[in-house]
């Protein structure tokens, strides 16, 4: 059985445990949230042994060649040595700005950007509630512009994170955040490419930063954003994107309503099926795909099979927490 | 006949640039999909490029063992030489569309049949 050492202790990994679950299993205290090798909460540092492919799976060039990988996507072969993430990785506090409504359900929340924090609207970061539960949630502010970081928090009843910022936290408290990260955010260089971005609930909120990000960096190609919700009171944010649509000659907002008959101005519809039903062929187009994982995982292979390239669709799935 | 198949039809990027196409085909394709369901994307793709650079004659350290075990689970779920033929065709209109010649499309389909016993497990 291979051994893993962590802060001076060992620990020894049953076949086929991953590093996580052997930390787990022996009451080790660490973070991770998605188990899925999604949020990157569970990163740390291999000191001795080496990462495999899959564990360093959307982790930056520079966290890969110094080693960092993903605890819960990794099977120790041979004994390994790991440390927690260096002082530029670790969580950090920050004030809570401004809580607002921004429906029944969401709620927009404001925080101080920490002194050089740096990412790329569209990224995530990762929210720890008083009890060091972290669940990850998309920044939706443009760094250049604006000095808070914005997330869209949907009310999941009972969720131990969302749960929490809907019913107790308030503007003025202190909350602990770790360095924004993913890939799935704007990149320049293509300014005539057609963008797709296709969102459900809040999977707006990654959108809301690539769809602003793009248009201040000056893009050309059409830009069409399909925001979908089962019911009218899921769309939100809802007159600062027709005002968006107006003021630009290539944004094109399309809210969708999968339940009931929509008011005029609505497709009826999920998101996803109409937008690939609307535009049809997407060879050369850049997509992104946030919210669900479920639509994010059907509308990506749709997208892919309609001609669009693996590597020009970004996705965003908002896998839940395994606890 | 100094240079391999694997360089004259391009080498790696030949590999990259017929990954998509021919994924795309495969998961289009009713014949064989099911086989190809619920099996993460991104995992496909890197595999559906070791199969590519395999098939190319390219650098690879896959047995026939290898490929024995590797499709066993797929042999116990039904498949058969229709199957395979139907990947083989995929293969031969991926390289038509990219403009390879003839010639060479016959001896990529011959790599890949000199690998159809192991496939399906005989
Ligand atoms: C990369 C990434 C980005 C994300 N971005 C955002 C974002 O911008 N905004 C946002 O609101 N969320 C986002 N999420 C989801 C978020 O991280 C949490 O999963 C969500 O807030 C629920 O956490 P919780 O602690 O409140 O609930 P938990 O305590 O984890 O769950 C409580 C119960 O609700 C169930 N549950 C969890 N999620 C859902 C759901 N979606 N629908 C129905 N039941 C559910 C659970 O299975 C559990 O039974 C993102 C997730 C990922 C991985
Ligand atoms: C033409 C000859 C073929 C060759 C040379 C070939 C080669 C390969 C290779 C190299 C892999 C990757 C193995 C790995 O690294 O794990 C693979 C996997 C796979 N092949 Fe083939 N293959 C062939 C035919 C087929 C056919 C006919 C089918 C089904 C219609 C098929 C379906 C698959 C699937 C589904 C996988 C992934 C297995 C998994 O991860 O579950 N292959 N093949
Ligand atoms: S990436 Fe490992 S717990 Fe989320």
């Amino acid at each position: 059985m291979p051994k893993i050492v962590f802060e001076g202790q060992e620990y020894l990994a049953e076949d086929n445990e991953t590093v996580l679950d052997c930390l787990i299993r022996h009451d080790v205290s660490v973070n991770y949230s998605c188990r899925a090798g999604v949020c990157q909460s569970c990163m740390m540092m291999m000191e001795e042994g080496t990462p495999s492919e899959a564990s360093q799976k959307g982790l930056k060039d520079a966290l890969r060649a110094q080693s960092y990988f993903l605890m819960c996507s990794f099977v120790a072969g041979e004994d390994i040595r790991i440390s927690r993430p260096g002082k530029d990785f670790q969580s950090m506090e920050t004030g809570v700005l401004a809580l607002d409504k921004l429906s029944d359900d969401v709620l927009r929340v404001r925080l101080a950007r920490p002194e050089n924090y740096s990412y790329f609207p569209g990224q995530f970061l990762n929210l720890q509630n008083p009890d060091g539960v972290e669940r990850s949630y998309s920044l939706a502010s443009l760094p250049d512009d604006e000095d808070f970081l914005e997330l869209h928090v949907r009310h999941i009843p009972g969720g131990k994170v969302s749960g929490w910022v809907h019913t107790a936290l308030k503007a003025g408290d202190r909350v602990t955040i770790s360095p924004a990260t993913g890939d799935c955010f704007y990149t320049p260089g293509q300014p005539g490419q057609n963008l797709l971005l296709i969102g459900t609930g809040t999977g707006l909120a990654p959108l809301y930063g690539i769809l602003r990000d793009a248009l201040r960096q000056g893009h050309q190609g059409d830009i069409h954003l399909y925001h979908g919700s089962s019911v009218m009171e899921g769309l939100y944010l809802v007159d600062a994107l027709k005002t968006l649509d107006a003021a630009h000659a290539n944004m094109h907002y399309h809210p969708c309503v999968s339940q009931g008959t929509p008011p005029a101005g609505i497709i009826s519809g999920r998101a996803d099926q109409k937008a690939l039903e609307a535009i049809g062929k997407l060879d050369s187009w850049r997509i992104y795909l946030c919210g669900r994982e479920d639509m994010v995982k059907s509308a990506r292979q749709k997208a892919f099979l309609s001609g669009a390239s693996l590597k020009d669709i970004y996705t965003d799935p908002f896998v839940p927490a395994v606890d | 006949m100094s240079d391999s198949l694997y360089n004259r039809l391009g080498g790696e990027a030949a590999v990259d640039a017929a990954v998509d196409i021919f994924y795309r085909k495969v998961l289009a394709d009713d014949r064989i999909n099911e086989f190809f369901d619920g099996v993460d994307m991104d995992r496909q793709a890197a595999k559906q490029k070791a199969f590519l650079t395999m098939a190319f004659g390219g650098p690879n350290n896959y047995t026939g063992e290898d490929m024995r075990k590797g499709h066993a689970h797929l042999v116990a779920r039904g498949l058969n030489d229709s199957h395979f033929d139907a990947v083989v065709e995929n293969l031969g209109s991926t390289l038509k569309e990219l403009g390879v010649s003839d010639e060479l499309i016959g001896e990529v389909a011959a790599i890949a049949e000199s690998t159809r016993n192991d496939v399906l497990g005989r």
